[in-house]
């Protein structure tokens, strides 16, 4: 690919200097013991893959305020981070035990909508989730990571962004990630076209960051 | 609700327990632009309106759906398990007194919880008409029963309370396992060591006062990994599923996450142990 340019961050996104550590930050209430100051709370890309794919620089498209559903929301880190800066959001989660954290997270967040359901059933809340957001954040961490995706497409917009985060290890323990990502990379093209990979490496092992858009 | 509507197509704005049942158990074929419909529909007076409809309905869903799914909880696991242990342990017990009563009126007489249900639906000796005799066999028979009724409840509900342990262990071995722990944050405390040995505290006594040598396993001896595996090399086994089980009770406690690959990791662990040929140092090798 070209030379890699800076990528702006996405409006309600800024750095900000933590103690003496300059660090991707949004303006909200503080969700799991993040370092703050003032309004800003730190994003922590080590605990996000998201945050880590914005340090990469990565080309995600977003610029702020966009309509979002995110998958895989589990207590709420990222995508609290997501509500803070975005438009209406949807997250999506199906283990009961860190929805209870995504309660307190959206309790203080209007436009961030908690939903106990799972990705892989899109008519169990395409009820409720409008059709043509403009981007889909995934990180579910399960095997069939390419197949939620595709399940999904539905409620992206034709111009709209794909977000994903794939965990190697998930798909299969026993093979190489470069192995893995291309047959999720494979079964992805089946829907989407993809943009931009890169690995992620620096902060998540084994996780690949995909950008891609609906075809 | 048909499946081309949306959640708010049947309920009224100020109605909060109608919204929060639409959103929890409507469903829809195809996304649509439900923000414009809603407003068209008069459901809500602005798009603000409708956003601040969704996130009151998704609050209390979400809310109530994880209520819910708690109160499929450890404790009711615990109960069930040892109400079930405690069925099938009398209905054995009950059936061999009822073997050797009805050994004394028909020398044919067969044995066990099998033959208390052939007797309770007459399907034996008329010598054994006895309505005694066959009112037990009717109670050995119902307590069988009430034991399978339970295993299938624990069955269902502990890949509820704990995925990974489930799916690590059968759901029985695991409820047993959050049993003898007296609850799944106890067993999420105990290190792994501890695990490998729960249900064998007859035997870690007699060890430690001296008079037998230090069980290698307690219950997850049925587990399929050490039972399958060579007699030599059982010890490795029990210690590696007892560590898989306790990071599979962490997760399962502390965040409840499904993490697949804990089930993939434990069968490349066990295929490791079960190629050594006998003879290998099965000992202090692993961890
Ligand atoms: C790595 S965690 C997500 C962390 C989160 N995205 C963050 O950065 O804050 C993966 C989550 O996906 C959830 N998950 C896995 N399969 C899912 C499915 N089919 N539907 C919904 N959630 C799922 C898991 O329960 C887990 O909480």
């Amino acid at each position: 690919m070209e030379v890699p340019t800076m990528s702006e961050l996405p409006t309600g996104v800024t750095r900000h200097t933590f103690d003496g550590t300059d660090r991707l930050a949004t303006r909200g209430e503080p969700v799991y013991g993040e370092p703050t100051d003032g309004a800003w709370r730190a994003w922590n890309p080590n605990r996000s893959k998201l945050g880590a794919m914005l340090e990469l620089d990565m080309d995600t498209g977003l610029a702020g305020g966009e309509t979002v559903l995110y998958l895989g929301a589990a207590s709420g880190t990222t995508v609290s981070h997501v509500a803070d800066f975005a438009g209406p959001t949807y997250a999506v989660e199906f283990a009961a035990r860190p929805v209870r954290d995504l309660l307190d997270a959206a309790e203080s967040r209007p436009r961030l909508f908690p939903l106990l359901k799972d990705a892989r059933k899109p008519e169990t809340y395409a009820h409720v989730v409008e059709s043509d957001v403009d981007v889909i954040v995934q990180d579910v961490a399960t095997r069939g990571q390419a197949r939620v995706a595709l399940e999904n497409r539905r409620f992206l917009a034709d111009d709209g962004r794909l977000l994903l985060a794939v965990k190697a290890r998930s798909e299969d323990v026993t093979r190489e990630p470069a192995a893995v990502f291309a047959d999720v990379r494979e079964e992805l093209s089946g829907g989407y076209e993809i943009l931009e990979t890169e690995r992620l490496e620096a902060y998540h092992a084994d996780h690949l960051g995909i950008v891609a858009r609906p075809r | 609700m048909n499946t081309t509507d949306g959640w708010f197509a049947d309920v009224d704005r100020d109605d909060p327990d109608a919204m929060a049942t639409a959103v929890r158990e409507g469903h829809a074929d195809e996304p649509r632009d439900w923000p414009a419909i809603a407003l068209e529909a008069g459901f809500a007076d602005d798009e603000d309106d409708y956003y601040d409809a969704v996130h009151e309905a998704t609050m209390a869903a979400t809310r109530a759906a994880v209520t819910e799914r708690e109160r499929a909880d450890d404790r009711q696991l615990v109960h069930a398990v040892r109400a079930m242990d405690d069925c099938s342990r009398t209905a054995n017990e009950l059936a061999e007194r009822l073997a050797e009563w009805a050994g004394t009126i028909d020398p044919e007489a067969g044995t066990g919880v099998a033959y208390a249900r052939e007797l309770a639906r007459g399907e034996t000796d008329d010598a054994l008409e006895e309505p005694v005799v066959r009112s037990l066999a009717a109670r050995v028979a119902d307590l069988a029963d009430e034991a399978d009724d339970l295993r299938a409840f624990v069955e269902r509900q502990t890949p509820a309370v704990a995925p990974n342990l489930a799916a690590l262990a059968d759901p029985v071995l695991a409820a047993r396992l959050i049993s003898l722990a007296g609850g799944l944050e106890e067993l999420a405390k105990k290190p792994s060591g501890t695990i490998q040995v729960l249900g064998a505290e007859d035997a870690l006594f007699a060890h430690l006062r001296g008079h037998a040598p230090s069980p290698k396993h307690g219950i997850i001896y049925t587990h399929d990994a050490v039972r399958g595996t060579h007699p030599e090399n059982r010890g490795s086994a029990a210690r590696a599923v007892a560590g898989k089980l306790a990071i599979a009770a962490r997760v399962d406690h502390y965040s409840g996450e499904v993490k697949p690959e804990l089930e993939a990791e434990l069968a490349e662990r066990i295929e490791t142990i079960q190629a050594r040929t006998a003879g290998d140092d099965g000992g202090a090798d692993d961890e």
